[in-house]
């Protein structure tokens, strides 16, 4: 925790914007009652409303202020997009760590099953699944950590093999340590680097492909406000020159640019170069 | 050859080579002096030499894009060095790829690539390191013949002095990037000036003098009849028979591939055995590693040869050295930050040491804390494998005479693996000497050092260089000499 602190003072200025733009977003999320000056079903004025001082960001095709939807939907997508993210990783780490630590029999069980995973494509998996369960909320959490699961389980899987085969390893299984403790404390430290630096291009994923569901009609359910979601009930509005579904797909450009930026300097600093 | 590392740069000086000031030449002109007329032979012929490509692909190279000739012309000039430089096949082994010849073929191959410009100057940086000491003399011997031959300029960078002592013309010595001293060759080994090359000399002269015979203490490890095998087919091991007793030393020698790093892993329950058994403290010790109970295993301790890869760069001193107490002996709290004290203070490292991360600390301090691990553990045997080849001479010597103090401290006993026989001479009760998963020749030290010898063991013991100029020369006159009878 403490070196932790210590590389982001030591972070370059794209890495520190990238963390200013996170916060921004997390900041506008947690506070969003406290800021948004209508709620966020509440019908405040006339459809696709300009830009005026009542309405910060204009109004949406039901009339809803737009400003205070982005702020709710903040809130939604990330808290959403984080969850599945994190379960993905739970996931994911456990297992490709498992695989690789064992080896044997149980890689190759684990990996045949992710690999038929993986042979779907994932929207159309994705489709297939909600259309059957329904779209909740835990129902596209757990359809949607799952699938990501298989991509965390191959790099984590790489990255723990390559670890797995060095000798402080080899000390530790001939000390008699158990697996847990081999994957916890001399395993997952030095795989921190490339999962932290994957858990944040995932991040961005996840949230691109809400908003893709969203947009399909399988994600975040309306009225709820998600950032996908508001894209496309707006969407038919460019064709009469009025920007607004342009708000919402900048959010979500705005914190993907972000969250990258911070990705760039953890890759960076994975790689252990030195500038 | 002004070149630099990212990181690193010349910062002030000149490099005068044949008249053309290099320093701060241009890149097109040190991109025509550089393997053209100054070559580079590294240390690590493995690493260096490109894996998909053919040897000879990699020796026409530079030739090619020099353009001193063409590739068909550069083939024919590979033929003709392999053939000096004493390859077997000179015709087709450059039509081999990396990985199908042995190590020591290999850095010869490197060498004839330097030699392929024909150089006024070839750097060679410690070619022979890598290698065990039978290989190591076919490579210096063919160096020396080449240089010769081709009367090529060399510079020898090493820190083994007597190799030096068997090319050189003029030694510089080398500290902390100061010069120390520089002289004619054999007025350097003659006469040595400073503290520090004295030093460096002395290192081949050091004995454990005083050591008790241990011939009758208690048997710690009995192998018997042990044969192993990776593939289930072809034995690694075969029948080998092996007793270790308290408080002793027995060196296992021999060169790369001969099984030593084999048998480790079969007494430390990495490779399971095919036929035999083992003994560890009388009771027979489980073939595979799952099945032994925690007492063996934490009575039986290893240390690697690599104290780089074998520390977990992400935990502290505090926690290297703590998880075995924690572990086995289940200390925790004061108690086992005051045990790992003691144990930095036995492996002469400063307490504050402890909350510092792998790699903030030296080589050789590495070293010392994997023997703090072992020891920690306390345990009745440590197999030590090949724990001072990636140390310096100095560094080496202070590990070897620690592992001593311990053992006459502790009563441990060692398994030292190893080809370095100057370690063996200097550390060892017993020897065994394998050969191709056998073992050829074993004993008490002073009877395999004392004539007669079986036929390997004296190809091994004449291979260490000597402190001698012409010490190489009349080895390879006697043994053509011994070929021809």
């Amino acid at each position: 925790m403490i070196t932790l602190l210590s590389h982001l003072r030591t972070a370059p200025w794209s890495a520190k914007i990238g963390m200013g733009m996170v916060l921004l977003t997390l900041i506008a999320a947690v506070f969003a009652p406290l800021i948004a000056p209508f709620g966020e079903t509440e019908i405040a004025g006339d459809v696709w409303l300009f830009s005026s001082s009542t309405h910060f960001l204009g109004t949406d095709s039901l009339g809803r202020d737009m400003f205070s939807r982005l702020l709710y939907g903040a809130r939604n997508t990330i808290a959403i997009a984080f969850l599945i993210t994190f379960l993905s990783f739970v996931v994911g780490v456990t297992l490709g760590f498992v695989a690789a630590t064992i080896g044997g029999w149980a890689d190759q069980l684990l990996s045949r099953m992710i690999d038929i995973l993986m042979a779907f494509p994932t929207l159309i998996f994705a489709l297939m699944v909600l259309s059957v369960v329904g779209t909740s909320i835990p129902a596209l959490i757990i359809v949607i950590a799952l699938l990501d699961s298989t991509r965390v389980f191959r790099l984590s899987r790489a990255v723990a093999m390559d670890i797995e085969v060095m000798e402080y390893v080899e000390a530790a299984r001939l000390r008699g340590e158990k697996l847990w403790w081999i994957m916890r404390h001399e395993i997952l430290p030095n795989a921190m680097p490339p999962l932290v630096a994957e858990f944040g291009l995932r991040f961005c994923f996840v949230f691109l492909f809400i908003a893709a569901l969203s947009f399909l009609g399988l994600g975040i359910q309306p009225p709820a406000a998600d950032w996908g979601g508001m894209v496309r009930e707006n969407a038919g509005a460019i064709t009469f020159g009025i920007f607004t579904p342009l708000w919402p797909a900048a959010a979500i450009a705005f914190l993907t640019v972000g969250v990258n930026l911070i990705v760039d300097w953890a890759l960076h600093v994975a790689s252990g170069l030195k500038d | 050859m002004a070149y630099t590392r990212p990181g690193c740069r010349i910062a002030s000086g000149s490099i005068l080579f044949d008249g053309q000031e290099l320093f701060d030449g241009s890149a097109s002109l040190l991109r025509s002096i550089r393997g053209a007329r100054i070559a580079y032979v590294a240390q690590s012929a493995a690493a260096s030499f490109n894996p998909a490509h053919r040897l000879i692909n990699q020796f026409a190279e530079g030739p090619v894009q020099h353009n001193l000739m063409n590739f068909s012309s550069a083939e024919e000039k590979a033929v003709t060095i392999y053939d000096q430089l004493l390859l077997p096949d000179p015709e087709n082994i450059g039509y081999r790829f990396p990985h199908q010849v042995s190590g020591g073929q290999l850095q010869r191959a490197m060498v004839a690539m330097a030699m392929s410009c024909q150089p006024d100057i070839i750097v060679f940086d410690e070619p022979t390191t890598a290698l065990d000491v039978t290989t190591q003399i076919e490579v210096l011997a063919a160096i020396k013949d080449i240089t010769r031959k081709y009367n090529t300029a060399a510079i020898y960078i090493t820190h083994d002095l007597a190799v030096v002592a068997q090319l050189a013309d003029r030694i510089m010595v080398l500290r902390d990037g100061l010069l120390v001293e520089e002289n004619d060759a054999r007025e350097i080994l003659a006469a040595p000036q400073e503290e520090y090359t004295k030093e460096l000399l002395s290192v081949r002269t050091f004995s454990t003098k005083g050591n008790k015979d241990k011939s009758g203490n208690k048997v710690v490890l009995d192998i018997k009849d042990v044969s192993a095998s990776y593939t289930g087919t072809e034995d690694v091991l075969s029948d080998i028979n092996l007793q270790i007793r308290k408080g002793q030393t027995v060196a296992l020698v021999g060169e790369s591939g001969s099984g030593k790093s084999t048998l480790a892993r079969v007494i430390t329950g990495l490779l399971p055995q095919s036929k035999g058994s083992i003994l560890f403290k009388d009771r027979p010790l489980a073939p595979k590693l799952k099945p032994r109970n925690r007492e063996d295993l934490q009575r039986l301790q290893m240390i690697y040869q690599m104290p780089d890869t074998a520390l977990n760069p992400r935990h502290t001193i505090r926690k290297i050295i703590g998880r075995p107490l924690q572990f086995y002996l289940k200390m925790n709290g004061r108690q086992r930050e005051k045990r790992i004290l003691e144990l930095l203070d036995q492996i002469e490292l400063p307490a504050d040491y402890i909350d510092r991360y792998p790699a903030e600390l030296s080589g050789g301090e590495k070293q010392r804390v994997c023997i703090a691990r072992a020891l920690a553990a306390e345990p009745d045997l440590i197999i030590c494998d090949e724990v001072t080849s990636a140390l310096d001479q100095l560094v080496a010597e202070g590990i070897l005479k620690l592992l001593l103090n311990l053992q006459r401290e502790l009563q441990v006993s060692y398994l030292f693996i190893t080809h370095d026989l100057t370690t063996v001479k200097a550390i060892a009760d017993e020897i065994v000497v394998m050969l191709n998963g056998r073992i050829i020749e074993q004993g008490p030290k002073k009877e395999i050092l004392k004539p007669p010898h079986h036929e390997y063991t004296d190809l091994l013991l004449s291979s260490v260089p000597k402190m001698d100029p012409d010490w190489l020369d009349r080895l390879l006159e006697k043994r053509v000499l011994a070929a021809a009878a």
